[in-house]
């Protein structure tokens, strides 16, 4: 038995995660990222490049790997996905962060939650309570078990993406997957 | 690169014992672990230049090898000083141990030295608390192994419910 032979995503994408596309795509990508992360942020545009390429060919879901000790902004950004997820605009939230990499300040996520009409006190209040901390965890936790050596790393049809991700890389490697 | 030319220890072989500077003025010794159970993972060098490292990622990993009450050291070549400064940079909570001085002898012990490179293996090695590896694994050079397996090792170790 080998990391790299069991290097599988655990749990599979389920109701819990954050997807977009339909369900039953042939191509499911997970990306465990960072919102703090640089090679996060270059993967960015990527991925909404394979999204426009593959269309309705792709589901997508995005799980939390904070790397809290290297970026001390990036916990509190993922529990600010979290927090608009749950007034239904993870997705939002998700590439404004990503856009705006440098500035991951809480005043700058409260502006963030403004920019999207969020409900900001409800906002405020559950990021002051940490209230998604441990959905975060959980995202980092089967991150852990499922092999995330890294940010970003990406799964495909649940086995472990270990080439480079650039898009020419990615689309030929989800092409070898179907 | 060749890979995996070299044998690593075995599970079931007792880990030989070492004394190795973690700062300047600090010296660790495998004796220092006894009764708890102790991840060795050598690596190559300090200053690889990804996020999430495999020594970065150990870690943020931290707290679930201390479920297990598990401590963790990390191993290369480079000396005290060059580990202070990137443990310093990297924010590490766990000793990085210099293998330095002779070069690499600790990694030899364990048979985890390329002598083309000069460095040492990603290898890594799970010690029970009486000193015996109860698992060793030998990655890619170039793959970071990441922290699922090791999590098997200790779960495995770990008294039974």
């Amino acid at each position: 038995m080998t990391p790299a032979a069991t290097a599988k995503l655990k749990p599979p994408v389920g109701a819990n995660d954050h997807v977009q596309g339909p369900a039953d795509t042939p191509v499911t990508l997970v990306e465990y990222g960072d919102y703090e992360c640089p090679y996060c942020g270059e993967a960015y545009p990527v991925v909404k490049a394979l999204q426009e390429r593959l269309g309705d060919q792709l589901r997508f879901a995005f799980r939390n790997f904070p790397l809290s000790q290297m970026h001390p902004h990036a916990e509190h950004a993922a529990e600010a996905a979290e927090a608009a997820g749950a007034q239904g605009k993870f997705w939002q939230m998700h590439d404004i962060l990503y856009e705006n990499q440098d500035a991951l300040d809480a005043e700058d996520l409260v502006r963030y939650a403004h920019a999207l009409r969020l409900d900001v006190p409800r906002f405020v209040k559950e990021m002051a309570a940490h209230l998604y901390a441990e959905r975060v965890r959980d995202d980092f936790g089967s991150g852990v078990r499922s092999g995330v050596n890294g940010t970003p790393t990406f799964f495909i049809n649940g086995v472990r993406h270990d080439g480079p991700f650039d898009l020419g890389s990615l689309l030929a490697a989800i092409e070898a997957a179907v | 690169m060749a890979e995996n030319t070299n044998k690593i220890l075995a599970p079931g072989t007792a880990a030989p014992d070492f004394a190795l500077h973690s700062t300047p003025d600090q010296l660790v010794s495998l004796s220092d672990f006894r009764g708890a159970p102790l991840i060795l993972a050598f690596y190559p060098a300090d200053w690889s230049p990804v996020c999430g490292d495999q020594m970065a990622l150990y870690n943020e990993v931290l707290p679930e090898f201390h479920k297990f009450k598990a401590a963790i050291v990390g191993i290369s070549v480079d000396g005290a000083w060059c580990h202070s400064a990137f443990s310093r940079d990297r924010k590490l909570h766990f000793p990085l141990l210099a293998d330095f001085e002779p070069k690499g002898a600790v990694a030899r012990l364990y048979g985890a030295y390329r002598d083309r490179d000069g460095v040492s293996e990603r290898a890594l090695f799970v010690i029970d608390p009486k000193g015996t590896i109860s698992w060793s694994y030998l990655s890619p050079v170039g793959v970071n192994p990441g922290a699922d397996a090791i999590l098997t090792a200790l779960e495995e170790l770990a008294p039974k419910k």
